[in-house]
């Protein structure tokens, strides 16, 4: 197979991702384009397991792994990790959110100001 | 007293004299005060007139012989590598007579002071700056070593600016000590410089070495010319000449002492003794004949319609002093000295008796007085005197003198003489035709001040003065003699003015000067006949159109010629002006770019600082795009580089 | 071209063109299910690719869990059913950075790989990861771990109702926990 397609298809991906996050208003959409990157480099990760061979140098295998295993496969164990991490990362920013959403009654991401003083001033 | 010790002696004594009167407790009212001040002032110059006085009787003569050489008992004030600068005084006949003089006006000049500042509350620096004036110009003529002398030389141009800027209450004091102090500072660079040239060459800052050392005809020449530019700013010649009339803002006896007798004399002192080097150089005393004949006309010329009876004086003092420094040009420095010391005598008198006049009258000028002979007759005749002096009428003094330049000069244009024929040629007609306006302006002085009706309470009520207590807050009743320690310097002056000339026939005198033997010839007739002329032509101006003023005979260039022929405005232009723009543009580029540096690093990180600041205060969205832009520019900076 | 080629072309097109509108839509609802089909189609490239595991791992947590969560947030904060007009900002910071982000990541990759052949992998059995998991990458499955049980934690106290009555809001009364 040709693996440059899977290569660009999340290039493309990631780059829609971003242009999400920068120009989405609603906290949500631009949760929605996080995910999106996320799945991007997911996507690499396991196409990297096809092209490339990762060694993990200096590790030392458990004694009881099966010697003489075939190809490592650690693009796909972290791509596994990183999905772990996305639902972890998409529990906490949606209670954020909600938290948010009671305060101001909508999750408008323009009005989030990074120094908090004013936030308290102006309530 | 030995002449060794009395030639040290003779400019200490006043130098010390005005240091302790400096540094006595400022701000005297009281009488104690005053007197300690008097009395320290008239000591110092009283002894210093003995210690003159013992000098002229003996004078030093330079020796061949080195173990009798003054200079080697002299104090080593300071080494520089070879040249050693020391402390030793030779006063011959010439500078005995010098010294005399000086000493005589300052001693006058103390004691008239005494009286003429009576109501002044700053009497006691006025004295002392007065002591150390005299000291410092003793120091120049009694010193032997070239840097002395410039000493002394600088310090009577310190002395100079304080007392013109004397009296603070003149608006235009200040700016008068301050361009007294300007112009004859541009001269001094060139006197410092030529007086480095000639040390250097030389090797040696004793004036004997420098006379006999043999300079090359180029180094000669600049040197002497560059002293002549201090020359010409010390004695007020063209065209540094424009600080004198302005000048006369300092109270009377100053003018008397400073400007009239002995500090503008200096420089024609300076050349005096220089005059053995003067002589190898053609061009430089050529230079000196061209700037002295300037003078002696535009002096004489601006005299003319002055209404300010100080100003009279000191345009005449120019152009005299033209005279003094013509002489030097054609070759005659025993005329110069001759005309130095007569001019010394009747120039302090009339200044003298003009104080006494504007002590009487209230007021400088001459269209507010008239008529004073009746009341004032002690001044009356100083006055005659004087001008008679100045304009050189037989016997007075002043006809000797002028008579010995004249003649000089006369001498110079049939050639033999180191100056060219032309240069001779200019001075004599310069000085033959000033003779005639000099007796001009004279004679319209004498006649405006003292014949006449009176003048001092004219369409306008009476005239309050410029200058000084007594006028401002009382016009005297009826203007009167002055008191007696004004009137005895006077008397004391007059003597001199009238009879010095006649000393030419002394033998001792004469043959110190080295002057030739006096002898009247035919040669005599035209001076006299131009100053019949201009005598003549100002009395009957004055008497065919009663209570006018000559000066209106000459029409519209009376004003320009009052002026001063307008160079106050072309200095103006040339040189003030040139001047303020350069400090402005010195002070815009300290301000703007230096300052603006100093102060730009404060600004500029503070407004860094703001900016980050408000970099800081991004919303969300912004600095999402921010980071995100940062990140995709430094990926892009990682694949170029790999 | 093979028929993995064709698969990955078809479901790649399929991602981007999916992913495309989940970020230019004016549905806030209608993102979201683009969104599911996005990621489906990338567990479809999973598959392609031979990482069986993480591809029906995909399909259960994202499609299955995160993106249904992401719904109920759209529920729970009210999102306006159907088109709103101002749902985004301005476009051209978000062009240049998206497109110089995702073009230049695509020209490296085309650069670096060009149109090199691979062989197609084996599919990778659940057997086969457990033995990655839990023998070189054990330490960090317990890390990760550990981050579930503080993700867990942190949700249930951010969504406390007395961390919004802290503040006032300008009408002045408390919020009613949602």
């Amino acid at each position: 197979m040709h693996v440059v397609i899977p290569y660009v298809v999340g290039a493309l991906l990631f780059g829609l991702g971003v242009y999400g996050v920068l120009r989405r208003r609603n906290a949500i959409l631009v949760l929605m384009a996080v995910e999106l990157m996320l799945n991007a480099v997911n996507l690499i990760l396991v196409t990297a397991d096809v092209s490339l061979r990762s060694a993990l140098t200096g590790v030392v295998v458990e004694s009881w792994a099966r010697p003489g295993a075939a190809t490592p496969g650690s693009g796909g164990v972290l791509a596994l990790f990183v999905i772990v991490l996305a639902a972890a990362e998409v529990g906490v920013g949606l209670a954020i959110i909600l938290q948010y959403y009671r305060m101001r009654k909508a999750v408008v991401v323009d009005e989030v100001r990074l120094d908090d003083d004013e936030e308290r001033v102006a309530g | 007293m030995s002449i060794d010790v009395a030639g040290p002696l003779l400019p200490l004594v006043p130098l010390i004299a005005g240091l302790i009167g400096l540094f006595l407790p400022p701000g005297d009212g009281d009488a104690t005060r005053r007197r300690i001040a008097a009395g320290l002032g008239v000591a110092g110059a009283a002894f210093a007139l003995l210690l003159a006085f013992r000098l002229v009787l003996d004078p030093a003569q330079p020796s061949a012989d080195p173990a009798n050489d003054p200079w080697n008992g002299g104090l080593t004030v300071a080494i520089f590598g070879d040249l050693e600068i020391r402390f030793s005084t030779l006063v011959d006949a010439a500078a005995a007579y010098v010294a005399l003089a000086v000493t005589v006006v300052a001693l006058c000049v103390q004691i008239y002071s005494i009286t003429y500042l009576h109501d002044d509350k700053r009497y006691a620096p006025y004295a002392a700056q007065v002591s150390l004036f005299t000291g410092a110009m003793l120091l120049v003529v009694s010193s032997s070593d070239l840097i002395f002398m410039l000493i002394g030389w600088e310090v009577m141009g310190a002395c100079s600016y304080l007392l013109i800027g004397h009296d603070r209450r003149l608006p235009e004091a200040p700016a008068a000590a301050v361009k007294a102090f300007l112009v004859t500072r541009i001269g001094d660079i060139g006197f410092l410089l030529g007086i480095a040239v000639l040390i250097a060459d030389a090797n040696s800052t004793y004036l004997g070495t420098v006379l006999a050392h043999d300079y090359s005809a180029g180094t000669l020449t600049a040197a002497l010319l560059l002293i002549l530019a201090g020359v010409a700013g010390k004695s007020a010649q063209f065209p540094l000449h424009t600080w004198l009339p302005d000048a006369m803002a300092g109270p009377t006896p100053i003018s008397a002492l400073i400007h009239a007798a002995t500090m503008v004399a200096a420089g024609v002192y300076v050349v005096f003794r220089l005059y053995g080097l003067y002589d190898q150089s053609p061009v430089a005393l050529a230079v000196l004949a061209v700037m002295a004949s300037i003078t002696i006309l535009i002096g004489a010329l601006s005299a003319t319609a002055q209404d300010d009876l100080k100003r009279v004086l000191a345009w005449s003092t120019v152009s005299q002093i033209g005279y003094m420094t013509g002489a030097l040009a054609v070759g005659s420095p025993a005329a110069a000295l001759f005309h130095l010391l007569t001019h010394a005598a009747f120039k302090a008198l009339l200044f003298l008796a003009a104080g006494a006049v504007i002590h009487a009258v209230g007021t400088n000028l001459l269209s507010r007085m008239g008529g004073l002979r009746p009341h004032m007759p002690v001044t009356f005749w100083s006055f005659a005197i004087g001008l008679g002096a100045l304009a050189g009428l037989p016997p007075l003094s002043g006809f000797w003198s002028k008579e010995n330049v004249l003649t000089a000069a006369a001498h110079a244009t049939e050639g033999g003489e180191t100056a060219p024929v032309w240069a001779g040629w200019l001075v004599w007609l310069a000085a033959l035709l000033s003779v005639g306006i000099t007796a001009w302006y004279a004679t319209r002085l004498f006649l405006r001040a003292f014949f006449g009706p009176s003048r001092a309470h004219g369409p306008h009520g009476p005239a309050w003065a410029v200058g000084f207590d007594d006028a401002r807050y009382e016009v005297p009743d009826s203007p009167h003699d002055p008191p007696g320690p004004m009137r005895w310097p006077l008397l004391l002056l007059a003597i001199p003015a009238a009879l010095l000339g006649l000393a030419a026939f002394a033998p001792g005198f004469r043959t110190s000067l080295e002057l030739d033997d006096p002898h009247l010839g035919v040669a005599v007739a035209l001076p006299m006949l131009l100053l019949a002329t201009g005598a003549g032509t100002a009395f009957w101006l004055w008497w065919a159109v009663p209570g006018a003023d000559p000066a209106l005979a000459l029409g519209r260039a009376g004003p320009f010629l009052a002026a001063g022929f307008r160079l106050d405005d072309v200095q103006n232009r040339l040189v003030v002006r040139p001047a303020e723009a350069l400090a402005r543009l010195a002070t815009a580029g300290d301000t703007r770019i230096v300052d603006a540096a100093v102060m730009g690093t404060g600004t500029g990180t503070s407004r860094a600082g703001d900016a980050l600041k408000e970099a800081h205060r991004l919303p969300l969205p912004a600095a999402a795009v921010a980071v995100c832009a940062a990140a995709l520019l430094l990926g892009a900076i990682a694949w170029w580089g790999a | 071209m093979t028929v993995a080629d064709v698969l990955l072309l078809a479901l790649g097109a399929l991602a981007v063109g999916s992913g495309a509108l989940v970020v230019t839509s004016s549905h806030l609802v209608r993102s979201g299910l683009y969104l599911v089909v996005s990621l489906g189609a990338i567990a479809g490239l999973y598959l392609v690719l031979g990482a069986e595991l993480v591809a029906w791992v995909q399909i259960l947590v994202y499609v299955g869990a995160v993106v249904v969560l992401l719904l109920f947030a759209v529920m729970l904060t009210r999102a306006p059913i159907g088109p709103s007009a101002d749902l985004d900002r301005p476009a051209l910071p978000a062009a240049l950075i998206g497109g110089g982000a995702g073009l230049g990541l695509a020209a490296l990759f085309a650069d670096a790989f060009r149109w090199v052949r691979y062989a197609a992998p084996e599919p990778g059995t659940a057997e086969r990861v457990g033995e990655q998991i839990f023998g070189a990458w054990v330490l960090p499955f317990e890390v990760i771990s550990i981050l579930l049980l503080s993700a867990l934690v942190g949700a249930i106290v951010l969504s406390r109702p007395d961390i919004g009555a802290r503040v006032d809001t300008p009408a002045g009364e408390p919020e009613v926990p949602a």
